[in-house]
């Protein structure tokens, strides 16, 4: 059968050679299609190992994870002892330790609240918003306390839960801020569109450093005498101006990204000036916005970290009190490499949501 | 009630001023500016009672008086007698230093990065990505102080690591290079560097022209690198070499001689240009990617060659992309290099923002000064981008 001659044109199709599909297809075209290319190959794989097997000695191999001081990490390796011992502060902070379970109590309140409005999936969905809008005062109360709670002061918060406390609360209060600011932008009214434009291009063009600085030296001065109230206040106050100024230029972006045409529909179906905005043309536009909008909560997430140099314990304040204990002195990279990999999680999970949402929406093929 | 009854109406009716169009946007607005001006008369009033209270006197005179600290780094005369406005220049000078010095480094770094990104080698595309992702994912200020506490973890001067046969010396007190020491006669290289650079501009403008009335085409990219670069070496050669270096030697327990990068600027400048060099990265591989294939192809069909195609085909509409988010990311560089405060490099922040406001206690004209300096700066930036696009504006028939 096989020695049978074919007639001219029916051959039957031969499959491709085999050195252009499959693994060993692959890698030549996307590894060795050239000398130069395969070299790059074989230099970058070398590099890959000899750092995670450096890597690896030094972090899980050689290193030491118990330990009361210093002088307890013998092995050459990482100190994990340090993060062992302070896993506590880095986390809550000073808040109470007895009282701690109330941070949990929040923490697992603030991941049922985020549920129905990160997946329009979650099941009881409304019910699920309805309890999102009452979390902020549960949180409030059970942080703070009252309401027969022990009550717990704002300088105890600290650690990786006071991380979660300024962004959050930034995030939250800044979205509708900067929605405002943005739609001031692009009002008719030329005195509101000159307070939003001086505002937001003074915030962009400010170190976040220096309106904390305003927050922890200048603001108790723009205050009737002898009101003073808490740091923390103060602060959160600064980093929702500074974040709701990056928000309201992304959601500009989107407003403009909608064709006139929508508002003058809206306006010759005979709806106002907020409805058209709430009904029409905001929810078109802040679909659009919403990678932008979530980096520049990543963003806002990262900066919280800028509180550690006016004092506060977020987890790089607490890392480097910890430095400055003589128990615990040149471990610098244990601390830092411990708290970078706990910001990591948090900002590559959200940016990743933001993928998830841009896949989701199909916002990259509009336009 | 009909149309034309409502307007004859009897009078003024005071709902009209938010129901009505006309009367609506003038009525708010002036709400608005009623609102602002009371909170500027709260906001000043405060401030004027609680400075009274305090007796603290209102002024920039403090600018004058002895500052009493030293500045590690001082591209200028300077030494704890001088005045708090000289310390403050210091310090606007350092962030220039490393502000520019972080803008080449990224730069550099971001566009090697964004290239390699779209690198038809699997492995270095992933590994790039593997960096970007984890760069921009960590606080910046996480970064400057991992790389501050790597320097400061580094052998002592004494052990220091020698590279390039005992010219370099890394240390925990930073890197020690060769310091430059010009002899007379060296002043004609830069001089005539500069007029190597005008002369480049003047051919380069002339050569379009050219090439718009007749078509023809000057190398011109070749001619300029040869004028900026070759000119200077030649009198440089011609001049008999006036320049030594100064390279240095170990002492007892410490380094002597030679230009000494310190640890804090090692570490600012390091972190802020990988941190950098990791969004430039995104920018340039989205700017890449904005230009269709089809525009290599119709480049090639016209008969350009590959070399041409890029330079005057690819891009150009790449830069229209890259350029803007590219400025901004710059800028954003430059107000990062205020975290120096946390690794004590006396930058602006760390002078007029830190230790000038705890001696002085004019927390006020202080923290006014040093955002009036970084607004400037993004001012001056705007002002460019505003240049930029209008000059690159893609030009519809």
């Amino acid at each position: 059968m096989t020695d049978a001659p074919y007639q001219v044109g029916q051959h039957p199709d031969l499959p491709p050679p085999p050195s252009t599909t499959g693994v060993i297809g692959w890698m030549r075209n996307n590894l060795f299609s050239s000398w130069a290319n395969a070299l790059l190959t074989i230099a970058s794989v070398l590099l890959i190992y000899g750092l995670a097997t450096s890597l690896y000695k030094w972090g899980f191999a050689n290193a030491d994870f118990q330990g009361a001081s210093r002088n307890d990490c013998t092995s050459g390796g990482a100190c994990w002892a340090l993060i062992n011992v302070r896993f506590g502060q880095f986390i809550y902070g000073f808040y109470p330790e007895s009282q701690r379970w109330r941070v949990n109590l929040t923490f697992i309140g603030f991941l049922v609240a985020l549920w129905p409005l990160l997946f329009t999936g979650a099941p009881a969905r409304k019910q699920l918003l309805w309890y999102a809008g009452v979390y902020p005062i549960l949180a409030f109360v059970l942080l703070l306390g009252g309401f027969g709670i022990e009550k717990v002061e704002t300088a105890k918060f600290g650690g990786f839960m006071l991380t979660l406390v300024i962004g959050v609360t930034g995030i939250a209060v800044s979205l509708p801020l900067g929605i405002m600011l943005a739609l001031g932008r692009r009002s008719d009214m030329i005195f509101i569109r000159a307070i939003c434009v001086g505002f937001i291009e003074f915030i962009r063009g400010v170190p976040l450093i220096t309106l904390l600085f305003v927050a922890s030296t200048l603001l108790s001065f723009f205050l009737p005498p002898g009101t003073s109230f808490d740091l923390l206040l103060r602060v959160l106050i600064m980093v929702t101006l500074f974040s709701s100024a990056y928000i309201a230029e992304v959601v500009r972006g989107g407003l403009q990204a909608i064709p006139v045409g929508q508002q003058e529909a809206a306006n010759s179906l005979g709806l106002g000036y907020w409805k058209t905005m709430y009904l029409i043309i905001l929810p078109q536009a802040l679909k659009i916005s919403i990678p932008g909008i979530v980096n520049s909560f990543i963003g806002l997430f990262k900066d919280t970290t800028l509180v550690a140099i006016i004092g506060l314990l977020d987890p790089l304040g607490i890392g480097r009190a910890a430095l400055a204990d003589t128990k615990w002195q040149g471990l610098a990279g244990e601390v830092y490499v411990f708290v970078a990999i706990l910001f990591f999680i948090f900002s590559f999970s959200m940016s990743r949501y933001s993928l998830y949402l841009e896949k989701k929406l199909h916002v990259g093929h509009e336009s | 009630m009909s149309l034309a009854e409502a307007h004859v109406g009897n009078g003024f009716v005071i709902s009209r001023l938010w129901t009505e169009k006309r009367y609506r946007s003038i009525f708010f607005q002036i709400i608005a500016l009623a609102l602002l001006i009371a909170l500027i008369f709260f906001i000043v009033n405060n401030t004027i009672a609680n400075l009274q209270a305090l007796g603290v006197s209102y002024g920039f005179r403090f600018l004058a008086q002895p500052s009493n600290y030293d500045i590690n780094q001082h591209l200028i005369a300077y030494d704890s007698t001088s005045t708090h406005g000289r310390a403050a220049i210091v310090g606007l000078l350092n962030t220039g230093l490393v502000a520019v010095c972080g803008i080449i480094l990224a730069t550099i770094l971001g566009f090697t990065f964004g290239v390699l990104r779209l690198s038809n080698n699997w492995v270095m595309s992933r590994i790039v990505y593997v960096y970007i992702e984890a760069t921009r994912n960590v606080p910046v200020l996480l970064q400057i102080l991992l790389w501050h506490g790597t320097i400061l973890n580094l052998p002592t001067a004494k052990n220091a690591i020698v590279f390039f046969s005992g010219t370099f010396f890394l240390s925990n007190r930073g890197l020690t290079v060769p310091g430059p020491l010009p002899e007379p006669g060296f002043q004609a290289v830069p001089i005539v560097f500069l007029i190597a650079v005008v002369g480049a501009i003047v051919f380069t403008r002339w050569a379009k022209r050219v090439q718009d009335e007749t078509g023809r085409i000057y190398p011109v990219f070749l001619i300029n690198t040869v004028a900026i670069i070759g000119l200077p070496v030649l009198t440089f050669l011609v001049t008999g070499t006036p320049l030594s270096w100064e390279i240095a030697e170990m002492g007892r327990f410490n380094l002597a001689g030679g230009v000494t990068l310190r640890p804090e600027f090692m570490a600012l400048w390091l972190a802020l240009s990988f941190y950098t060099a990791a969004f430039i990265a995104e920018v340039v591989r989205a700017g890449i990617q904005s230009v269709s294939e089809g525009q290599t192809e119709a480049a090639y069909s016209l008969g350009l060659r590959p070399g041409r195609t890029t330079r005057m085909i690819i891009v150009p509409q790449a830069l229209r992309v890259i350029v803007p988010p590219l400025t901004s990311q710059y800028l954003n560089l430059t107000k990062n290099s205020s975290l120096a405060i946390a690794i004590g490099y006396m930058d602006i922040t760390a002078t007029l923002g830190g230790i000038t406001l705890n001696q002085t206690g004019q927390a006020m004209e202080a923290v006014m000064l040093l955002m009036a300096v970084y607004l400037s700066f993004s001012l001056l930036t705007s002002l460019f981008m505003n240049w930029y696009n209008h000059h690159t504006k893609l030009v519809e028939r």
